[in-house]
């Protein structure tokens, strides 16, 4: 009763320590979020100087020449990516339909999915590795091919774990329905279950083709670079991360442009995939998803 | 759907055949087709077959159909097995050649050069390949990156879960998942540009100043942390082992936050109403209702950065030093696994250099496979039996 009528010291400790755990709290959030801030304030204030049309048109000049541009690689990145997709994707969405229509809490499902997520933390580094030398060291040279392909590889499990996510938030009456029907099984979960999800899917995929397009390292001793044109899949190309990597630890300042024009266009398009994934998984069925 | 393609066919025009499960398409189907079966079996028959298959495929019966669908997205699940199979037994095959020279000592011993009595660990045109100085760094940098990202990780899960305002909650939790969508180049080049000079010119100093003062020395020198020889003594080149830890640090802050934020939500709410009728402040309940709750998801998301901290390349091979040499100071230059691979794959001469690097390669994955494989133990604990999220 004496605590109601007149705070004693301990009570006032406990409050003091209670508003403390609350200013460290805000202090560390907002430590989180500095780092974004100041990363895209550089990104913005250094990259948009030097976008312009020559970069999205000229291919980069030889060292001592100002202008030239990323074309190239931005074309190589394409190039790489739509090979990912093509092996990635139909992959990743096949495993996620298994997942979410066939063996739900089968033990061969909960190893899949495990093994998916455990896949997604394999450092990118150790899938350039492995395909290094089941496609490289047989075919004698670098190329782009390899390159999608270690890229593909790495969109699979993302792909089929943001799947089966999807998948699982499509309400059972719906299959039910198709089911009752008439409709076989397999066009009941491609033309009914999966075109209910497809916003959430092909978002998911977004995520992943965004998460890979920014994916340096496994491209070093696969793609490999170059400073030329070429859009052919048994030679080396060219990829916007690489050329970053190239540009930003070379000494000369024209170079060190380029990579951070280079660097804002990456971001830019990250940017647009991730608040797709929001806006699409903040409404509709799939409402809750991610 | 019962009855195949085949068992259809088939009793239209032999009719010695038993007649297939009872089924409602193949009786309305007989009434449809019944004298062509009688009057000529044999030149019909094609025809009858299409028009029947067309019956069939447009009122779906599909057995078959089915099962190969069924047994293909089988086949692309089983896939991921395939790619840690293929991964594994690549490493392995293609690393054989530095593991039968160097055997396990490649990991751990430290090598002297018996002339200059100088540690040479990888010397590739020697042909020396010791691999220390890199777990060195790697487990360095990435136990800095823990040091500075944890307690800013959780606080501001802490934060965004159970004391900020409904309107902040969703642009907060979408800037945190931005930064983890933030490609390791991009950040690579912003430490090497924006945070390395600032590490050097304002940081370092300060820190240097700190720990290395008369009064540092004399009351912890016994701890060999401090002065000349401690954690900042040395040259300031503002590349190093610091620098990798704290651009390691922002990297892996969104991905233990967004997962312990996960982890902090399964706590049932009836925890945190309990904590508050006995009268807990509001830290109190976090800390008696939610944290103790939550904590082994919170250790396995800890465990999951850490993942993520060890097996990160492009980043730390721009920042922390590349020299293959092992110090006590944070601000000396370092290497790490993934960077020595990143830096020196490419221009591997002979195959014992390629073969050491691959073995490295083959380290990281074993490790990254363990530790991600006991986080999401951890965080699955937390975590099951729990709907899906609504925010």
């Amino acid at each position: 009763m004496k605590m109601a009528t007149k705070p004693n010291l301990h009570s006032k400790y406990r409050s003091a320590v209670d508003q403390l755990a609350t200013g460290l709290a805000v202090a560390a959030t907002l430590l989180v979020v500095a780092p974004l801030v100041a990363i895209f304030v550089y990104l913005i204030f250094k990259g948009a100087s030097s976008l312009n049309l020559a970069f999205f048109t000229h291919v980069p000049k030889p060292v001592g020449e100002t202008g030239g541009g990323m074309a190239n690689a931005i074309v190589g990145s394409a190039v790489l990516l739509g090979v990912a997709s093509v092996l990635g994707i139909p992959i990743g969405i096949g495993g996620g339909i298994y997942l979410a229509e066939y063996g739900r809490g089968t033990k061969f499902a909960n190893a899949v999915r495990f093994t998916a997520d455990v896949l997604n933390g394999v450092p990118s580094i150790v899938m350039g590795i492995a395909v290094y030398s089941l496609i490289v060291i047989p075919q004698h040279h670098f190329s782009a091919f390899s390159g999608g392909v270690a890229l593909g590889i790495m969109m699979i499990p993302t792909v089929t774990r943001t799947t089966e996510e999807m998948l699982l938030m499509v309400p059972n009456s719906v299959r039910e329905a198709a089911l009752g029907l008439g409709v076989p099984n397999w066009r009941s979960v491609l033309s009914i279950t999966l075109k209910t999800a497809s916003p959430g899917v092909i978002t998911g995929c977004m995520l992943a083709f965004a998460r890979v397009a920014g994916e340096t390292a496994p491209l070093i001793f696969t793609a490999f670079g170059n400073q030329f044109w070429s859009a052919s899949l048994n030679e080396p190309i060219a990829a916007l991360p690489l050329q970053i990597y190239v540009y930003a630890i070379s000494p000369y300042d024209e170079w060190h442009r380029l990579a951070w024009g280079g660097a804002l266009v990456l971001i830019i398009l990250i940017v647009l995939a991730v608040s797709l994934v929001r806006y699409v998984t903040s409404r509709g069925i799939l409402k809750g998803a991610s | 759907m019962p009855g195949s393609l085949k068992k259809v066919i088939v009793p239209l025009s032999e009719t010695n055949i038993p007649r297939p499960d009872v089924s409602i398409e193949m009786r309305t189907m007989e009434v449809a087709l019944p004298e062509e079966t009688t009057t000529s079996p044999e030149q019909t028959r094609p025809v009858e077959a299409s028009v029947v298959r067309k019956y069939l495929l447009s009122r779906g019966n599909s057995a078959i159909a089915d099962k190969s669908f069924k047994a293909l997205m089988a086949i692309c699940a089983a896939s991921i097995f395939g790619i840690v199979v293929l991964i594994a037994s690549e490493l392995v095959i293609s690393s054989q050649l530095s593991w039968h020279k160097f055997g396990l000592e490649f990991f751990y011993k430290l090598n002297v050069d018996p002339d200059t009595h100088l540690p040479t660990f990888w010397d590739p045109v020697a042909g020396t390949f010791y691999a220390l100085p890199f777990l060195y760094g790697t487990l360095v940098s990435s136990l800095v990156a823990l040091v500075i990202a944890v307690p800013l990780a959780v606080g501001s899960a802490i934060f965004l879960t159970e004391m900020c305002p409904k309107l902040l909650r969703g642009p907060l939790a979408f800037v945190t998942e931005l930064l983890a969508a933030i490609p390791s180049v991009v950040y690579g080049l912003w430490a090497v540009f924006v945070l390395v000079p600032l590490l050097r010119e304002h940081i370092n100093p300060v820190l240097m100043s700190i720990f290395n003062s008369e009064i540092a020395v004399k009351t912890l020198g016994w701890t060999g942390l401090v002065g000349e020889t401690g954690l900042f003594g040395g040259v300031n080149y503002g590349l190093g082992m610091l620098a990798a830890g704290v651009i390691l640090a922002v990297m892996i802050l969104p991905i233990i936050s967004s997962l312990t934020r996960e982890v902090m939500s399964a706590v049932p709410h009836s925890q945190r109403e309990a904590a508050l009728a006995l009268g807990a402040t509001r830290w109190e309940m976090i800390r008696m209702g939610v944290l103790r709750n939550a904590r082994i998801g919170i250790v396995g998301s800890i465990i999951l950065g850490l993942g993520r901290a060890l097996g990160e390349t492009m980043a730390v091979a721009m920042v922390i030093g590349n020299r293959p040499e092992i110090s006590k100071s944070l601000l000396s230059l370092g290497h790490s696994m993934s960077a020595v691979i990143a830096n020196e794959f490419s221009e591997a001469s002979d195959n014992l250099y390629l073969s050491a690097l691959i073995e490295i390669g083959l380290a990281l994955f074993v490790v990254t496979i363990i530790v991600n494989a006991l986080a999401r133990f951890l965080v699955w604990m937390v975590t099951r039996g729990v709907p899906a999220r609504v925010n």
